[in-house]
């Protein structure tokens, strides 16, 4: 067991080095740097020399192998360097804004559990009866709704429902403060991105959740409880939920992961100033270093939420054991 | 559908008008989610291919008299009715949602069968060669799977610009890593067929081994594949357009709807953010539950569920 724990830790390295080169390669492939940008843009009257000067200073003159050596051997030091743009250290800028978008990561996949499990079993249960069809309609509407049009109609909601019961429409407050300071201003912000997300989410796990009890509710010995008279109830609570839960647990792993690095829309619509914000600004300003250490953190996670996926499964189903 | 439709066309010349009608109905009972699905994106490509024909508006036109008006005003200029409201410009909601799916469906089929196509041939191809260059693709799609959908297609864009053009290429390359994936799993089992050594025993090249006798026989996963890519492409153009990086004004598109004046004018006009978000998850609802149809129908594991 521990074999393979450390073998697949290995395994890790080369996606991520891959990760790393292809996202080197594609940011040099962007017309224009952050200098002709900072100093260029909007059609203004750049100094030549100035501009220059900012690409010595940034490294950016540099041969192209020389940019690569740096920036691997800046990662394997865990020295990210300084967002090409604020010149603040990217450690730092990333850092401000991991509470927020981690946070509602966390809360979105709370929510996406909360509704998907009941509602899957709930559907499997009742296969093919108005339940399963309502369950299956909500979850497919759920894949099919766009999360930043939902968080739209979130907002929208807040402020014809509070102008309607208090008078004064009411909006969730801008500025994000830690869950340890103000719980309760924390969550009146963070609710709202966390429930528009978590629907979206839910709906995978919710399908997820139906197909893989109806898996295990096919099983011979779940005949066999049957035949023995055990309440339904029992049957579905103590034996087949825990034989169920193994793909569920997969599908919830790896969109805790994406939802990390998904939410760069909901951001958007929620006026939020994450991980996803930061992105996409890094992105729009060619500043190389920001968008680097952006990816290879979102990469990261979702390649080490993966490897947890995997020893989960292990320490939940004994029948599996890696060698 | 074309694609449901699997009857040889003289037996349903000579079923007639009734005949077809009864096959709708045999489909209907026994897919009825599916076949919902089928009619929606039925009526979202019609939308799409008439939307001359339909919308009552030119979509780009502005009209500074009517700016921001209801559902069901009338028009000063041309005495026509507004039947979803105007936006700040004064533009016809109505036209501008009808437009937009022609903008939607096309960027969802082309990326859905470009990326679907693209995944099928490098899915068996790796299967098919195997070895060090199997070894080394399936190395690089596993890089390509470990960023997030909207990630890479943010980095894409960054690359190539925004407009609907570029916008395909960003959704299309994330696609092709996923669908070759699953397609090369199938393509694995039917590379140890018996046939597909006859054929190499006669004397068939590689080109041709591959793309007459394995890519028939993983059809399947790739037209499930294909079928689930729609929505996602229209979701994805969506989000990049809400975003301001896909699909650039004056051209319609439902994502570039909702930015900007979506959450400004959300109290006072919300039919703004309101109708083409709905659009967008119709035709989302639409594809999606007939991919769903598509894939109970080609994976006999999931056909008892």
């Amino acid at each position: 067991m521990y074999t393979y724990i450390i073998k697949r830790l290995f395994m890790l390295f080369p996606t991520l080095f891959g990760a790393a080169i292809l996202i080197f390669i594609l940011l040099r492939l962007v017309p224009g740097d952050v200098c002709q940008l900072k100093f260029g843009g909007e059609g203004s009257y750049a100094d030549p020399q100035q501009i220059l000067d900012c690409q010595n200073r940034l490294g950016l003159t540099d041969p192209i192998y020389i940019q690569f050596l740096d920036y691997v051997a800046g990662f394997a030091t865990f020295d990210f360097g300084v967002s090409m743009w604020t010149s603040q250290p990217v450690v730092h800028e990333i850092a401000i804004r991991f509470e927020l978008s981690l946070q509602i990561a966390v809360m979105a996949t709370l929510v996406s559990i909360i509704i998907a499990l009941p509602l899957g079993i709930l559907a499997a249960a009742k296969q093919n009866t108005w339940i399963d069809y309502t369950v299956r309609g909500f979850s497919i509407a759920g894949i099919a709704m766009p999360s930043f049009w939902l968080g739209i109609l979130i907002i929208l909601g807040l402020l014809i429902g509070s102008q309607a019961w208090f008078g004064r429409p009411w909006m969730p407050p801008i500025t994000f403060i830690s869950f340890f300071q103000d719980p309760l201003h924390n969550l009146s912000q963070l609710i709202w991105p966390a429930l528009a997300t978590g629907y979206r989410y839910s709906a995978v796990a919710t399908r997820m959740t139906r197909s893989a009890m109806l898996d295990v509710l096919h099983e011979d010995y779940v005949r066999t409880a049957r035949s023995k008279g055990l309440l339904e109830k029992v049957i579905i609570n103590k034996h087949a939920l825990k034989n169920a839960m193994l793909p569920v647990i997969t599908i919830i792993g790896i969109e805790f992961a994406f939802l990390m690095g998904g939410l760069v829309v909901t951001e958007q619509v929620f006026n939020l100033n994450g991980l996803g914000k930061l992105f996409v600004s890094a992105v729009t300003q060619s500043d190389y270093t920001l968008t680097q250490a952006l990816v290879m953190l979102v990469v990261a996670i979702f390649v080490f939420m993966n490897f947890l996926v995997d020893l989960m499964y292990a320490w939940l189903d004994p029948r599996i054991r890696y060698s | 559908m074309a694609s449901l439709d699997t009857q040889p066309r003289s037996t349903r010349d000579a079923m007639g008008r009734r005949g077809i009608f009864d096959w709708m109905i045999r489909l209907a009972r026994r897919q009825p989610l599916g076949f919902a699905g089928g009619i929606i994106v039925l009526l979202m490509v019609l939308m799409a291919v008439f939307a001359d024909f339909l919308a009552p508006f030119d979509p780009e036109a502005a009209d500074f008299t009517s700016m921001l008006v209801g559902p069901g005003s009338v028009s000063e200029m041309s005495g026509a009715t507004f039947w979803l409201g105007t936006d700040q410009f004064g533009r016809d909601l109505f036209s501008r949602i009808i437009y937009g799916a022609r903008t939607a469906l096309t960027v969802g089929f082309t990326c859905a069968i470009l990326g679907s196509t693209l995944g099928l041939l490098l899915g068996v191809a790796s299967a098919y060669f195997g070895g060090l260059f199997d070894l080394i693709v399936q190395r690089i799609i596993d890089v390509f799977m470990a960023f997030p959908l909207i990630i890479m297609a943010l980095a894409i864009v960054a690359i190539f610009g925004t407009g609907t053009d570029k916008v395909i290429i960003a959704i299309t390359i994330p696609f092709v890593p996923r669908c070759a994936r699953i397609v090369r799993s199938s393509a694995l089992a039917i590379r140890e067929m018996p046939y597909i050594d006859a054929a190499r025993s006669i004397g068939y090249g590689h080109m041709r081994i591959i793309v007459r006798h394995i890519a028939p026989n993983v059809v399947a996963p790739f037209l499930i594949m294909l079928t689930a890519f729609l929505g996602e492409a229209i979701l994805l153009e969506a989000s990049l357009s809400y975003l301001g990086l896909g699909v650039q004004e004056p051209t319609p598109a439902w994502g570039l709807m909702l930015q900007g004046g979506a959450e400004e004018y959300a109290e006072s006009a919300p039919w703004v953010p309101v109708f083409p978000g709905l659009a967008i998850t119709i035709a989302v609802f639409g594809f999606n539950l007939f991919g769903d149809a598509v894939r109970d129908a080609l994976d006999p594991k999931l056909r008892s569920q």
